[in-house]
């Protein structure tokens, strides 16, 4: 049906998004290579010189670099383990009849919303300060001596406050899912005397299994990139323990200056960031046949 | 019998749920209640939780110190421009991938949502550097067009989706009654993707507002939103926790009305259209 005038229409149509994607994407990524052969110091302009694969050697051996990919992987892993495993009894549980559902579901999603930077700053201070914060409080009224979060466990620290930020995404895609679960297959198990366990394991886990690996790879993308709540809150210390990729790289690049290693460290995370990319465009384009 | 049992299950399940839903929104309800103490009792062991002394002094010398409504305007000139210009590239692209698809569609959406995936932080320096050769650094053009692009493949993707389920038999009716491309447009389209193209502003308003990347490196006052205002609450010396409380208030407010409202299409365009 579509005539040759509708087809040159819809390409004209597409032309813009296309051609402006491709120069965000190429551009800056092929600057980040040339700079990333280069010694290049904003410090010592002027004095650009071809080094090769200098700084990729440099950054991989720097001792900074397996401490931020440790942190890195410790980080998303953590939020990722406890996202899930509180996501899928907290979804399991709005899913039952509740009176008041859909309020309950607001202050459930309200963390999601809060900017970053707002949500570290209020964790660290209202609540996690080792004098005045809440957390305090509570535990001298058990008789605890409280934590002093950002310097005995700051990377937990860290990791608790992303969690707060990303559990309420995993609660709603997981409850979401459910939702579209169909009611009669639970009951049919349950008239066959299914127990409430075997349920879950045999039909609502299964049922699951797609929504999980979803919530996994997107929280993954930005999980992998976390960085105001780092600068907010530790600026990536003490010492290196809550410095991630992302924070390095800022590092080295906005406070070191050197934008040759900054530029290689980049392309590291591109890497990084590009295997899970390809995972995901996978799960996503097979439900686009579907 | 049956009847007791449910009874029961709608007691315990709503009390857990309320509980749980309630712990979880606490720190919000905390940082709100701050907002409203002097600056001694929101640092006061113990806390008073409702009995102190209601002010809302911090609302004004949050404003007469740090001039929030200036960071606030930046933070919708930000947010808004960014929204509106990715949706006017976005719209033609998912319209014409949505109703004249070719063999290439697929890897061209696919593609798009790859562009997605790249790390910020890779292409930091050099977009650092384009900036302060352009003096873009610290300006609301800057952010506004850096923001634009990082949304538009989410922008392209959600409108794909909801315009693919505008059904096409429609259009081949009106089509058939004699109906004119531009009546089609404006009779039978534009009301069918009106609810798809609301969602998909507001889920990128409150994305565009709360991206904490680009804004914090690339602004620093004049253009600065307040995720970069906030972050200024961060200096050990400064801390004024009753102050930074009224602050956060005041920028995650609009924004969590906003998100409660579009909470439905969250779910759809964070996973682009993988999970309805």
């Amino acid at each position: 049906m579509a005539t040759r005038q509708t087809q040159l229409l819809a390409r004209s149509l597409l032309t813009p998004a296309v051609g402006l994607l491709f120069i965000w994407m190429i551009v800056p990524l092929a600057l980040t290579l040339y700079f990333s052969t280069l010694h290049y110091s904003l410090l010592d302009p002027g004095s650009e010189s071809f080094v090769g694969l200098e700084n990729f050697r440099y950054f991989l051996t720097d001792p900074a670099f397996l401490a931020s990919l440790r942190n890195t992987l410790v980080l998303v892993g953590s939020v990722l383990a406890l996202t899930i495993l509180l996501g899928i009894p907290l979804a399991l549980l709005m899913d039952q009849p509740v009176i008041g559902r859909n309020f309950v579901r607001l202050m459930v999603i309200a963390p999601f919303f809060v900017m970053p930077t707002v949500s570290a700053l209020v964790w660290k201070n209202l609540l996690m300060h080792p004098v005045s914060g809440l957390f305090a409080w509570l535990a001298q009224l058990f008789h605890l001596t409280p934590i002093d979060w950002f310097n005995d466990v700051p990377l937990f620290a860290v990791i608790l406050i992303v969690t707060w930020q990303w559990l309420p995404f995993a609660t709603l895609i997981l409850l979401t899912a459910l939702q579209s679960l169909d009611e009669e297959q639970k009951e049919a198990a349950e008239m066959d005397g299914a127990s409430a366990v075997s349920t879950f394991i045999y039909i609502t886990l299964p049922h699951l299994a797609r929504p999980i690996t979803v919530v996994i790879l997107i929280e993954t993308i930005f999980l992998l990139t976390v960085f105001a709540e780092i600068f907010v809150t530790t600026g990536g210390g003490p010492g290196l323990q809550t410095t991630n990729i992302a924070f390095l790289i800022y590092s080295q690049a906005l406070i070191q200056f050197d934008v040759g290693s900054a530029s290689a460290g980049g392309l590291v995370a591109v890497v990084i960031a590009n295997i899970v990319a390809f995972f995901l465009v996978r799960i996503v384009g097979r439900n686009l046949e579907a | 019998m049956a009847r007791m049992a449910t009874t029961r299950r709608v007691v315990v399940s709503t009390a857990a749920a309320w509980l749980f839903g309630f712990l979880i929104f606490f720190p919000i309800l905390w940082m709100v209640l701050a907002s409203f103490k002097t600056e001694l009792e929101a640092f006061a062991i113990p806390p008073s939780f409702l009995f102190f002394h209601w002010t809302t002094e911090n609302y004004a010398t949050v404003q007469e110190r740090s001039d929030y409504f200036h960071h606030a305007m930046n933070s919708i000139i930000i947010a808004g421009g960014s929204t509106l210009i990715a949706l006017l590239i976005a719209i033609p692209a998912a319209w014409s991938m949505a109703f004249s698809p070719t063999r290439r569609t697929k890897d061209i959406l696919l593609w798009m949502l790859s562009t997605k995936m790249m790390p910020p932080v890779g292409v930091l320096v050099p977009i650092y550097l384009i900036y302060k050769s352009f003096g873009l650094l610290d300006s609301c053009i800057g952010l506004v067009l850096i923001l634009c692009l990082g949304n538009l493949p989410i922008v392209i993707w959600m409108l794909f989706t909801y315009f693919k389920e505008i059904p096409r038999d429609i259009l081949e009716a009106a089509r058939m009654d004699g109906a004119t491309i531009g009546r089609e447009l404006v009779y039978v389209l534009t009301p069918m993707a009106i609810p798809g193209l609301a969602s998909t502003l507001l889920l990128n308003l409150i994305l565009a507002w709360n991206e904490a990347f680009w804004t914090l490196n690339l602004s620093t006052s004049n253009a600065a939103p307040l995720t970069t205002f906030i972050a200024s609450y961060s200096s050990p010396e400064g801390l004024f926790w009753a102050k930074l409380s009224a602050a956060s208030t005041l920028a995650i407010a609009p924004i969590l009305v906003l998100g409660w409202f579009s909470q439905k299409q969250l779910v759809r365009g964070l996973t682009f259209g993988a999970v309805k």
